[in-house]
């Protein structure tokens, strides 16, 4: 190994103490992440740092200088951020997201901007404007989506760890194709302020890292209230470093309606065979319902192309971004419209307009809240009796690229474990559990709002047990 | 299910030009995301109350004190087209709908 | 039928800019008149990612208009966004309230108001000519400078009957939003904006016809000639057999309607194209729920507000409803005659004070504040005081008024300067009195055969004469004396 690949193997948590020890240069480490960015065969990157900040990071640093990858989403003052999409194609905002700023005075610099669906639309990471992303798995088969690019950058090493975001799914199901973990927080623990809006009811930041106690490390450094976000609040406890050995009176409930039809055999005996290891660990496991679970998807695909619609309306070629010539203003938006987005998003604010527009109001996006409204409380009943809700991620592993593109619901049938989580605001990880031939499976465990810190703990102690090994993604990166 | 005059009315409220074939895949593709979709119409909702927030937080409010604007050379420096210290946009014509 | 056969049915829609420092939902201070595009941020551009955090003292404001408009006040209400694509709203939505406003039904003087609610303002579009641009096409620019100016719309019942109360009431809507402090309320400027439905029925019915929205009448006597000319013209397509549609309006003051009548109304759409804003709650916002801390706050920075005044005038100093209501409405007035018969103490009849004010004093100087005119409150009390002791006649005092209004100074010396001081004994004005009788025959032989209404050119050269100092009453006395009527 050179003592460049000593550096990569080192987790983000070990690199931090690393530096903090004096053994390990902020700048060393930073251009040893780099130098594997910039050589990326994945399309993980749309944009990497040219050298480290030339300042370092501040002596008490508690992130220590330990690179990071951002997704495309945040807005990075000075850097681009197009959000996947040919409408943004190099678009420098004038300010930084509040969270990769709160992030960078932690000390976890900018390495590189990741490469996502667009708008954060997708869940292959097939529709960005820049190309799709590859597993470092198997690179004929796609990362996931909408957070791609940085769930493949972790896995193969091209960074400590990444910020992406989770709407239906965009962290925990990349996550989970990539064998790495992702953590969606609790709707409003993280600012969303320069986070660029796909569905703002969901939209939320979370951590990409190779284990839970990375994760655990990064999301300490991002939760809190801001008040750029008037729906940001306050964690109400510090976020701990999990530890523990045993699940002792841990409760889990495997919802009946999200774990049967539609999951796929190999990702069925991973899910399985944690169970029993879980049980092993001293935690009881119980059959449960989600009455309104299997409707979570309808409601999502009205709710998040709803909102989706109006957030995107400000893309009209008048102050930034893509503007198609025309000599009136109606042709002027159709056209720069029409050009700028993507196929998917144009789908999204196809059906949220049609879902919003008079008439139709009560019928689908009004109704769609009141479903949102009963799988809140089914969750809230759910958690009355057990700690967590456990399912598999994805009912798949990693596809092949273009295999779903030519239907669009058999691709939002993608999501239909991560949904539900979105739609009630709960906080849901996703740790790798296993390979299903030779490509990584998810597990999701689920908790109430602000359970992170126990989430966490759970999520590190099975993680512990399991022993999965993702070195091989690492690896097949550099070759 | 959603037709063809239909996905041509919705484009054009979202300021979307549509081609001959996209109007045609647009119209096919979202009905049959609206056929899974429309099962919600099934459930029991009638007393139910809807969710526009799953925070309870109310009353976000910021002291009215000013922060610093941005140079208006930043504020431009995006924008397709600048004129006289503004963002140029093709004439309206029809004003709006 | 003739044009008093139909009823005019008005209500008002008001957008009210407000006086915060600071937009609606960013820290961006508001401006007016500075150089396009130095007032904007992330959040006003809506440039991506940005997010709104709503104003404290908009909410504020928006209280104490609620409770000066008798509204009720909504425990707790949320946001919407209204979308439309438009370069004059950056994120192509406007943050507004829907259906829970946080100001209910009220009433101001004798007209319902419907709702009152907050939301943001557009950004200005300016419209240059043709630009050389190909086939000459002409373009706009955009200044985000007024974006996200907080707004108060206030939209009333269609209580109003008529063009000249629309104006009336309007007067007294912007002097109790003045009197609030919550705005410039300058049509001019544009923050104080009123458009207004318009419809008509025959006299007497109670259905609905047909409305139309009349935009654009930036000033008082704009809306009252637009909505006249709308009356007008709604009339004429009945009386043709015809049927008003539903459609916005644009008032031109500046050109001519086909009748000769001035300003034209035109059809705002040359393509009407249906409205479907496809609103939904904004989900960047969270609910206002108002706290009784926010209301004590708004509560105690209620001023007297004009209804109150009014009565307040009526009640304790005895003023004509008219007078009341008038000093009310045109706060600077009642705040000059409040001034004037401080200075006058219990020297002067508050009546007498009231008219010389609104009645001589208002039609020297018109419109405008008293308070920045020459004559100060003490010297209008002053004048009236002499008056009252009889050390000077009426028309003399309008003399020393002309004087006061064209360059200052206190009545007294006036008086002495130019020699205006009542005549003094009735030997002085008894010799005047017969100059004038020797000097029209005429009128003093009608006099002698009864017709009293001869005394009046015996009176003004008596008058011309003495410079108006003369007691008329006296004068009458020793003109009947003299004649042995
Ligand atoms: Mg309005
Ligand atoms: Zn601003």
């Amino acid at each position: 190994m050179s003592a460049n690949d000593e550096l990569i193997e080192l987790g983000a948590a070990e690199a931090a103490e690393a530096v903090r020890a004096g053994d390990v240069k902020p700048a060393e480490l930073f251009d040893a992440y780099r130098e594997r960015a910039a050589a990326d065969e994945l399309n993980a990157f749309t944009w990497v740092a040219d050298a480290a900040p030339v300042e370092g990071p501040a002596a008490d640093a508690p992130l220590g200088g330990v690179p990071l990858a951002v997704k495309d989403l945040f807005c990075t003052e000075g850097v681009p951020s197009q959000a996947g999409s040919r409408i943004l194609a190099g678009y420098r905002p004038p300010y930084t997201a509040s969270v990769v700023a709160r992030l960078a005075a932690a000390g976890t610099p900018l390495l590189g901007k990741t490469n996502q669906d667009e708008f954060a639309m997708g869940s292959s990471n097939e529709n960005s404007a820049f190309g799709p992303v590859r597993n470092p798995w198997d690179r004929e088969r796609v990362p996931g989506g909408s957070s791609g690019g940085s769930a493949a950058a972790v896995a193969a090493g091209l960074a400590p760890w990444a910020l992406g975001t989770d709407t239906g799914g965009s962290i925990r199901q990349p996550a989970a194709l990539c064998g790495i973990v992702g953590l969606k927080p609790t709707y409003g623990a993280v600012s969303r302020y320069g986070l660029i809006a796909f569905a703002s009811s969901l939209d939320q930041a979370g951590p990409f890292a190779r284990d839970v106690t990375d994760a655990a490390l990064l999301f300490r450094h991002m939760v809190g209230q801001d008040e750029l976000d008037s729906t940001s609040l306050a964690f109400p406890e510090p976020i701990a470093l999990p530890d523990g050995a045993d699940l002792t009176g841990v409760r889990l409930g495997v919802p009946e309606e999200l774990t049967g039809e539609g999951i796929e055999s190999g990702v069925r005996e991973a899910f399985s065979a944690t169970i029993a290891l879980a049980e092993q660990l001293g935690a009881s496991v119980e059959a449960c319902h989600l009455p309104h679970a299997p409707h979570a998807l309808s409601a999502y695909y009205l709710i998040a192309p709803a909102e989706a619609s109006s957030n995107l309306a400000r893309y009209d070629g008048v102050r930034y971004g893509y503007r198609a010539e025309a000599d009136d203003l109606l042709t002027m938006y159709l056209r720069t419209r029409a050009e700028g987005f993507g196929a998917e998003v144009k789908r999204r604010i196809m059906l949220g307009t049609y879902a919003l527009s008079s008439g139709y109001y009560d019928a689908y996006y009004g109704r769609a809240q009141k479903v949102r409204t009963k799988i809140a409380e089914d969750f809230r009943s759910a958690f009355e009796r057990f700690d967590f809700i456990v399912t598999p991620t994805s009912p798949t592993v990693a596809f092949r690229l273009g295999e779903k593109t030519a239907d669009p619901l058999s691709m939002y049938l993608n999501d239909f474990c991560t949904v539900p989580m979105s739609l009630a605001g709960i906080p849901a990880i996703s740790i790798p559990n296993g390979l299903s031939d030779g490509l990584p499976v998810g597990f999701q465990l689920a908790g109430p709002a602000f359970s992170e810190n126990r989430l966490l703990r759970a999520a590190y102690v099975l993680e512990q047990a399991l022993g999965f090994d993702g070195s091989q993604a690492r690896g097949g990166a550099e070759g | 299910m959603i037709d063809r005059a239909q996905v041509l009315h919705v484009a054009r409220l979202a300021r979307l030009e549509l081609a001959d074939d996209e109007v045609e895949r647009m119209t096919r593709e979202l009905s049959a995301v609206l056929d899974h979709i429309e099962r919600i119409g099934e459930l029991e909702l009638d007393d139910v109350p809807a969710t526009s927030h799953v925070i309870d937080v109310v009353n976000a409010l910021r002291a009215d004190d000013p922060r610093p604007s941005l140079p208006r050379e930043v504020a431009l420096a995006n924008a397709p087209e600048v004129v006289d210290g503004g963002f140029g946009v093709p004439s309206p014509g029809a004003a709006p709908s | 039928m003739s044009a008093s056969a139909y009823e005019p049915v008005i209500g008002l829609e008001i957008h009210v800019q407000l006086k915060t420092r600071t937009k609606m939902f960013c820290g961006c201070e508001l401006s007016f008149g500075d150089p396009p595009n130095t007032h904007t941020c992330p959040v006003c551009l809506g440039l991506p990612g940005a997010l709104p955090v709503l104003n404290a003292k908009a909410v504020h404001y928006a209280l104490m208009v609620g409770m000066a408009l008798d509204c009720e006040l909504t425990p707790r209400s949320i946001f919407h966004r209204k979308n439309y694509f438009y370069p004059d709203s950056p994120k192509g939505y406007q943050i507004s309230q829907y259906d829970i406003p946080i100001c209910g039904a009220g009433r101001l003087g004798d007209v319902r108001i419907h709702r009152a609610h907050l939301e943001e303002d557009a950004a200005k579009l300016i419209h240059l000519g043709g630009t050389g641009r190909i086939h000459g096409a002409s373009e706009s620019v955009v200044d985000f400078n007024r974006g996200g100016t907080p707004l108060v719309e206030i939209v009333t019942e269609p209580d109003v009957r008529s063009a000249a109360q629309a104006r009336e009431w309007l007067t007294l809507l912007r002097t109790t939003l003045r009197q609030l402090g919550v705005s410039d309320v300058n049509m001019d400027e544009g923050s104080l904006r009123c458009d207004a439905n318009v419809s008509i029925r025959p006299a007497g019915s109670d259905v609905l016809g047909t409305k139309t929205e009349l935009k654009n009448m930036n000033s008082f006597r704009y809306l009252e000639r637009g909505v006249e000319a709308e009356i007008a013209r709604q009339i004429a397509i009945v009386e043709a057999g015809g049927e008003v549609i539903q459609e916005t309006l644009h008032y031109d003051p500046t050109t001519r309607s086909a009748g000769g009548a001035p300003g034209a109304i035109s059809s705002l759409r040359s393509k009407e194209e249906a409205h479907d804003y496809r609103y939904f709650p904004e989900p960047d916002l969270v609910p206002l729920v108002l706290e009784e801390r926010m209301l004590e706050a708004a509560r105690a920075e209620l001023p007297e507000l004009p209804a109150q005044r009014a009565e307040r005038y009526e009640q304790e100093l005895g003023l004509s409803a008219d007078t009341a209501r008038l000093f009310a409405f045109r706060s600077e007035l009642g705040d000059y005659y409040e001034l004037a018969a401080a200075a006058a103490g219990t020297s002067a009849e508050p009546q007498v004070l009231a008219n010389w004010i609104s009645g001589e004093l208002v039609a020297r100087i018109g419109d405008s504040d008293p308070a920045a005119s020459k004559v100060t409150p003490g010297a209008i009390a002053q004048l009236v005081v002499l008056l009252r002791g009889k050390q000077i006649q009426p028309g003399a005092a309008k003399q020393v008024l002309d004087a006061l209004v064209a360059d200052g100074g206190e009545p007294e010396a006036i008086v002495a300067a130019l020699g205006l001081g009542a005549i003094g004994g009735a030997d002085e004005l008894a010799e005047v009195v017969a100059r004038a009788l020797e000097s029209d025959p005429a009128a003093v032989e009608k006099l002698r055969a009864g017709n009293m209404k001869a005394i009046g050119p015996i009176v003004g050269f008596v008058m011309r004469e003495t410079k108006g100092r003369a007691d008329g009453g006296e004068v009458n006395r020793l003109v009947r004396e003299q004649l042995g009527l």
